[in-house]
């Protein structure tokens, strides 16, 4: 019903459209890395090549419309041929072709040829969310939709960063050739960071590569750019390019955090911790698609309230989120998620929503279970 | 000449009731029921796309959930490419061919019968797993028009084995079509009528036919392989099973890339027929358009992997598919250049058809300037999957192949019924459409190159203001559309009685027959000098 109502509010809307938007960009950005600084000269020469094409061929055209009708009273010529002019046009085209095959061939050379790196992070695609890997740095992490739902559907304002925002970004230290290996664990994704002109399909079972050197120092944002599936729109990248000190300071805060983190999985927990932790973990890596309430989606992605699996047998929860459904958008969690983690979720989804069981899951069950 | 056609009038026995469209032989009746399916799947795909752009109408989840927002994008483009533009182009191609060529009908009207009924068939299955998905017993299809593996197979809905069916329907339909259409012209030509005097709309419709051909098959073959993935067990695209999902893209884009000139060849020659007509100048370059539009045929089959310039192929397969795509640029200048010239000097007039051949000129040329700039690999890496390629091709697929159709509509009705269109409604649907057309693609060019990726219900702030410019252009422009339903209705129902030259300009055998054609066309072929 809003469909239909919507038409009639378009151009009232139009005209009131919020000053508070972003500011918006008509051309492509020149970027920060010298393979989005090619992209955008090659984009350059081509559209304005293309642009004095259009204005010559569209002028004469217009020219003809103007001039050359009947209402004017012009006599109709009767040629229909000319072999000097078919020549011409056929020849200088090819002359432009070549202008542009030049530095565009030059262009996509420099940008395949990923040698002499650096460091290397693995890029992983997931429904629907990023994970990244520092190669031989024991730092890997997941990188959500920081987003909150309540922007999505229009219940809060909606922040700066909406829906290019994460939980865990990416940093990389500047001035260092970066290379980004790229896979998937279910289907075809995309890592796209226009900033860097980096655009690179992550294929399951593949590795594609690809690199970027980073001078300035900054937060560059980007999304999927290879339809996932349902939530393909709420996968957003975000790269932090710090100098290297900062870098290597980030690097170690990070590797204390995880071992931190795997520390957790040993300690007993209580049923309020374990709530509050499995609340934020469920709604980073359960809610889009069981929602955040639980429902899930009819048809599509199942509700947990009330559900069969998660009121019944702790054993069968336990092993469905740990090695998911094959078959389904039920993904395996337990290579994802540490034991902490996992074992805070269960608990929140057998306690939330009504589903009040008491059941309580610590993370040595989870442990001792994969 | 004319007199021996009245001669042979009293031969117009049409069957009556639903029998004359269920059992009918006829070209002329399956080339209306084709056009007339195409025009309902044009307002069924349009409305689809009218819900598109109400939810992406501003920021945030409105309408839709982004699971059915996939669901709209993915049929939108499945019932416009197989549903609207192929059909319209086989209607098209069912009235005017024999016509054209002074023959009695088509070769194979049988054939023509089951192609044309295989439709209904498979866009009604197609259609049902949508109707399934808003009566919330699960999903459609919701991978997009090009499927791509392993999204369509591993993780596809239960639906998909209806779109594969479907899919391979509307294949057997194609290849049945195209077939007839070869064997029409090779065999059914009149006398003196060699394939150099052939009128252009026939000659592409010659090289149209045997693209067809070629690829509906690799279309079937794709299609069916998706199959056994997801039923029996085998690993076409399934890399754990010893596959490869980039394998899918390049035989899937083996048969798209050409399928894009299945879309395009037809209004090359469409606009090849209103242009002189109204230019009151013959079409120059007669020749040269054949040799262009075969050597676009041609080309079509080398340049497939320009769509996938991100799937990580080695550095020298992205330097042939480039410059193999630039050459395209060749031929198609070529046309657009000889189309100026045929104007150049003529007497031109602007009734409905040529206003749409016109804006056919002007914006497919914009097509064609933005395919140019993505055939360009290191630039290709920031529009792919992005705005800017929906905004491409739309100016190819919309303003290029559907205006053609439009064109076509207006040029040949009165010879159809008999009757002229209503010409004020004709140009105000031609300004209306044209004008909201470009406020509903325009801006998607500069969304994509400020990054924003296709296929998203939900996007950043900074998109929005062009975004709602795009959403008022698509609701004017699908209203619009009203007016073309109307004009069309009150054409067959009546008006002022069309000559049988139709135009001051017209040339060719169709326009020696009276207005309206006869039931059986030339039932005696026409001598040609």
């Amino acid at each position: 019903m809003r469909a239909v109502t919507r038409p009639l509010g378009l151009v009232c809307l139009l005209l009131a459209s919020s000053p508070a938007l972003a500011e918006y960009r008509l051309n492509l950005e020149p970027g920060v890395t010298v393979t989005s600084q090619n992209a955008y000269d090659i984009h350059q020469i081509v559209m304005w090549i293309c642009v004095v094409i259009g204005i010559v061929v569209y002028g004469v055209m217009t020219y003809s419309i103007l001039t050359h009708t009947k209402a004017k009273g012009h006599k109709p010529a009767t040629f229909d041929d000319n072999l000097t002019i078919e020549i011409l046009w056929t020849v200088i085209p090819i002359l432009i072709l070549i202008g542009m095959a030049i530095p565009a061939t030059s262009a996509l050379l420099d940008m395949e040829d990923v040698s002499d790196s650096d460091m290397s992070i693995k890029v992983t695609g997931y429904q629907w969310k990023w994970h990244y890997d520092y190669v031989g740095e024991d730092v890997s992490f997941f990188s959500n939709l920081s987003t909150p739902m309540e922007q999505i559907k229009n219940q809060e304002a909606k922040g700066e960063n909406y829906l290019l925002e994460v939980d865990n970004k990416i940093v990389v230290p500047t001035g260092k050739k970066v290379r980004f290996l790229f896979t998937s664990s279910d289907v075809i994704h995309a890592w796209w960071v226009p900033a860097f002109g980096v655009k690179k399909d992550a294929i399951p079972g593949f590795i594609n590569e690809s690199w970027a050197r980073v001078d300035e120092p900054g937060i560059y944002r980007g999304q999927c750019a290879e339809l996932c599936g349902a939530n393909h729109g709420f996968m957003p990248i975000v790269v932090e390019a710090k100098s290297e000190e900062d870098y290597l300071a980030w690097l170690n805060e990070k590797k204390s955090a995880q071992a931190a983190a795997a520390e957790s999985g040993n300690k007993t927990w209580t049923m309020d911790e374990l709530m509050a932790h499995g609340e934020a973990a469920y709604n980073t890596s359960c809610a889009a698609c069981h929602q955040v309430g639980g429902e899930g989606l009819p048809n599509v992605f199942p509700g947990l309230i009330g559900s069969a699996i998660v009121t019944g047998d702790v054993a069968k929860h336990i092993d469905v989120v740990i090695n998911g459904v094959a078959g389904t958008g039920m993904q395996a969690f337990g290579p994802q998620l540490n034991d902490a983690d996992l074992a805070a979720i269960i608990t929140y989804e057998r306690n939330a929503w009504g589903n009040n069981s008491g059941d309580m899951v610590q993370p040595s069950d989870v442990k001792a279970a994969r | 000449m004319n007199a021996v056609v009245e001669e042979h009038h009293d031969h117009d026995h049409k069957p009556t009731g639903i029998g004359r469209w269920l059992f009918s032989t006829n070209h002329k009746d399956i080339g209306s029921m084709y056009l007339w399916f195409a025009f309902t799947m044009f307002f069924i795909g349009g409305a689809l796309a009218l819900l598109i752009r109400a939810e992406l109408f501003q920021p945030g989840m409105q309408i839709v959930e982004p699971e059915f927002f996939n669901q709209l994008t993915t049929l939108h483009g499945l019932i416009m490419v197989f549903g609207v533009i192929m059909p319209a182009f086989v209607g098209l191609a069912n009235w005017q061919l024999p016509m054209m060529i002074g023959a009695p009908d088509m070769a194979l009207p049988r054939m023509n019968n089951w192609s044309f009924w295989l439709l209904p068939g498979a866009f009604g299955m197609l259609l049902a797993s949508l109707v399934m998905s808003i009566m919330g017993l699960g999903s459609a299809p919701n991978f997009g028009w090009t499927f791509y593996a392993p999204l369509s197979t591993t993780y596809g809905p239960d639906s998909t084995d209806y779109f594969i069916f479907s899919v391979h329907l509307m294949g057997i339909s194609s290849v049945m079509g195209a077939i007839n259409v070869i064997a029409t012209i090779m065999n059914l030509r009149a006398p003196g009528m060699t394939y150099m005097k052939m009128p252009i709309f026939v000659w592409t419709w010659f090289i149209t036919a045997y693209l067809l051909i070629a690829v509906m098959p690799v279309l079937a073959g794709v299609v069916t392989m998706m199959l056994t993935d997801r039923n029996f067990g085998t690993s076409f695209f399934d890399a754990a099973g010893g596959g490869d999902p980039v394998m899918f893209q390049h035989v899937f884009w083996f048969f798209g890339h050409p399928e894009v000139y299945i879309m395009i060849l037809p209004a090359f020659g469409i606009v090849s027929s209103i242009v002189p007509t109204f230019s009151r100048k013959p079409l120059f370059g007669y020749s040269s358009m054949v040799y262009a539009t075969a050597s676009i045929a041609f080309l079509s089959f080398i340049v497939w992997a320009h769509h996938m310039f991100t799937v990580g192929m080695p550095v020298a397969g992205e330097l042939f598919f480039m410059y193999s795509t630039m050459l395209i640029a060749i031929p198609t200048g070529v046309k657009v250049f000889n189309w100026i010239s045929t104007m150049w000097r003529g007497a031109l007039t602007f009734e409905t058809p040529m206003l749409f051949a016109i804006a056919f000129i002007f914006l497919f040329t914009m097509g064609g300037f933005t395919g140019l700039m993505l055939c360009i690999a290191p630039a290709d890496f920031q529009y792919h999957d992005t705005y800017f390629v929906v905004a491409h091709f739309h100016y190819v697929l919309v303003t290029g192949a559907a205006f053609s159709i439009m064109a076509a509509v207006y040029f040949w009705l009165p010879k159809w019924t008999g009757n002229m269109y209503d010409e004020k409604l004709g140009k105000l649907h031609f300004w209306l459409t044209t004008i909201s057309a470009n406020v509903l693609f325009f801006p998607m060019h500069f969304v994509g190159l400020a990054g924003m990726p296709r296929r998203i219900p939900d996007y950043a702030l900074q998109f929005a203001e062009f975004n709602q410019i795009a959403s008022v252009g698509a609701f004017v422009f699908g209203f619009s559309q009203l007016i073309f339903l109307y004009v069309v209705i009150k054409c067959v129902r009546g008006g002022e009685k069309a000559t049988d030259k139709v135009w001051e300009g017209a040339q060719g055998l169709e326009f020696d027959l009276p207005s309206p054609a006869p039931f059986h066309s030339y039932t005696t072929p026409p001598e040609v000098k």
